[in-house]
């Protein structure tokens, strides 16, 4: 490429390193901004400047928001004494889009593995025991991932909470699944969880 | 039924492109060292779950100097007609493909069972116990698909606890954590394994045979291996300072071994004869072929590399007349035809010659 689209390469390069994106889909993205110049660059380049102005993380549950507390933390709604614990914030936004669960998050910000260094101090275990003395947490609903990483934590907060609630996700049958494309490991887990029709 | 009907390997070690069109019977290949006889069956070995029968990383199996990553393809008869393929490109890792969607290798584990025999094998009843607990757990895997997931499970919670051995951490949640995981998987192994040890016992008590029966135990080192996940749970927690000392998890199914008695002799496997302790192992092989047909219904795909090595004339005949008996597909090798010559017709042979670096596999009738 010539010397004067340094630019446009450079915002390609940055745009290739974003997740799910390779170079050849942000070469598309980049073109298709410039061409809609008017309808998505600049309303994008608005937005990207405003959230770099004030997205932070909540400094209680961990979720991302524009102020340091989240709109869920905030809301007395949600005050139900339930406390979701996810691993990141997609997985709270994944729960959110469920619209189902009413009461509050608490974001790790990973799981625990040796193998990677990642320890208790590195995730917000010591701040979920404090907000579940401090918020009259009666339940606590550990939904992390089926993983070795993720079943080592979720026993890990289970064995610092004694005297509370401690529940996990089910495991099993996704809703609108067919046994027959299910693997040995999800038909044993949703085997074990079976309940009364 | 479980026979491989066509088989291509593409850039596989020292074959640039090899079409191989076979029937349900015994294959034969025979040729001279090093013209590319073994690697035939490792790409077949590939067909299952794993590194293969010589534990390469997926890069080693890629041709040199080309490097341009491999592919082995297979039609296979697996109770029905399904086109397998597994490949890499470089640096990436293995692939899967049955029937055009991509699969993962469990999924191949229960679709096609394979066994294999090595010359890297005669040694296994005098070298250390790893090896055994391998053989052990590729037998396992031929009943119980699902052992190799709960394998990986105990592995990687195995291998998170020796970190904080060595890291001297003393976090005693941050173990509890790892070890109620390590007891569930390493229960579902240990229950696994003994199930085999069973079904192979079964198997050789059943069979008129030509080869010796062997008399399997599973032991672990210095102290009895706890039998429950709780007693699992409590000797962790009791031998924790230790493994902090020796920066190791010591007990668990990590350690087991699998002891063998040469039967009619009474002796260990490790103090028989070279030729009886290859007779042990074929019939191992054997039992483990039977057992899987009566209980599945097909017999596992066999891979015998210079399998005739340490057999006299008369377990060369026994070995070949029980393979046809049981129906298996074998892939078997040797330097000479002459080795095959017990079979007659009821085997497929096939010439592998070397011709500057590249492998030609061709039908000797």
């Amino acid at each position: 490429m010539a010397d004067d689209t340094n630019d446009v390469e450079a915002l390609i390069d940055l745009m290739a390193r974003l997740p799910g994106l390779g170079p050849r889909s942000a070469r598309r993205a980049v073109l298709h901004l410039i061409k809609k110049r008017g309808q998505l660059l600049g309303p994008l380049t608005d937005a990207m400047a405003k959230v770099r102005a004030t997205a932070r993380e909540c400094l209680t549950c961990g979720n991302i928001g524009t102020s340091d507390k989240c709109a869920i933390c905030a809301s007395p709604k949600r005050a139900t004494g339930e406390l979701c614990v996810v691993e990141d914030v997609s997985d709270l936004w994944a729960m959110e889009r469920a619209a189902v669960f009413k009461g509050r998050y608490h974001v790790l910000g990973g799981t625990l593995s040796a193998l990677d260094a990642v320890g208790p101090e590195d995730l917000r275990i010591p701040q979920l025991v404090n907000r579940v003395e401090e918020e009259s947490i009666t339940e606590v609903i550990l939904a992390l991932p089926a993983t070795v990483d993720g079943q080592t934590t979720a026993h890990y907060i289970a064995d610092h909470l004694p005297g509370t609630a401690v529940t996990s996700l089910a495991q099993g049958v996704p809703v609108g699944g067919e046994l027959d494309y299910l693997d040995d490991g999800t038909i044993t887990a949703a085997l074990r969880a079976r309940k009364a029709f | 039924m479980l026979a491989i009907k066509h088989l291509t390997l593409s850039h596989f070690r020292s074959h640039r492109v090899t079409r191989l069109d076979v029937d349900a019977r015994p294959l034969a290949f025979f040729g001279p060292n090093g013209a590319g006889k073994t690697n035939v069956l490792e790409a077949v070995s590939l067909l299952s779950p794993g590194r293969g029968l010589r534990r390469a990383t997926v890069d080693e199996f890629a041709r040199q100097p080309e490097g341009l990553g491999w592919k082995v393809k297979a039609e296979v008869d697996a109770g029905g007609a399904h086109e397998v393929e597994t490949w890499a490109d470089p640096g990436s890792a293995r692939a899967v493909r049955v029937d055009g969607k991509a699969a993962s290798q469990v999924d191949l584990g229960r679709m096609i069972r394979v066994l294999w025999l090595i010359p890297a094998m005669d040694r296994l009843w005098i070298e250390g116990a790893e090896g055994r607990r391998r053989f052990l757990d590729r037998m396992t895997l031929s009943f119980d698909p699902g052992h190799a997931e709960q394998a990986l499970t105990y592995e990687k919670a195995m291998r998170d606890r020796n970190r904080l051995l060595k890291d001297q951490v003393g976090d005693p949640s941050w173990y509890r954590a790892l070890e109620a995981q390590m007891a569930r998987a390493g229960m579902a192994m240990t229950r696994a394994r003994a199930a085999t040890v069973v079904a192979l016992a079964e198997a050789q008590a059943g069979a008129e045979t030509a080869f010796p029966t062997a008399d399997l135990s599973i032991t672990h080192p210095d102290v009895e291996l706890p039998g429950s996940e709780e007693d699992l749970l409590r000797a962790w927690e009791d031998t924790r300072r230790r493994d902090i000392a020796a920066g190791r998890t010591l007990i668990g199914p990590h350690r087991v071994d699998m002891e063998a008695v040469y039967a009619a002799k009474g002796v260990p496997a490790r103090a028989a004869s070279t030729g009886e302790q290859k007779a042990l192992l074929v019939s191992l092989i054997l039992a483990n072929g039977r057992a899987l047909a009566a209980r599945v219904g097909a017999p596992p795909l066999l891979l015998l590399d210079e399998v005739a090595a340490h057999l006299d004339a008369g377990r060369q005949a026994a070995l070949y007349d029980e393979i046809c008996a049981l129906g298996a597909q074998a892939w078997m090798t040797g330097t000479g035809p002459e080795l095959f010559a017990a079979l007659g017709d009821r085997a497929q042979r096939f010439e592998v010659t070397e011709d500057g670096g590249t492998s030609i596999v061709t039908a000797a009738g």
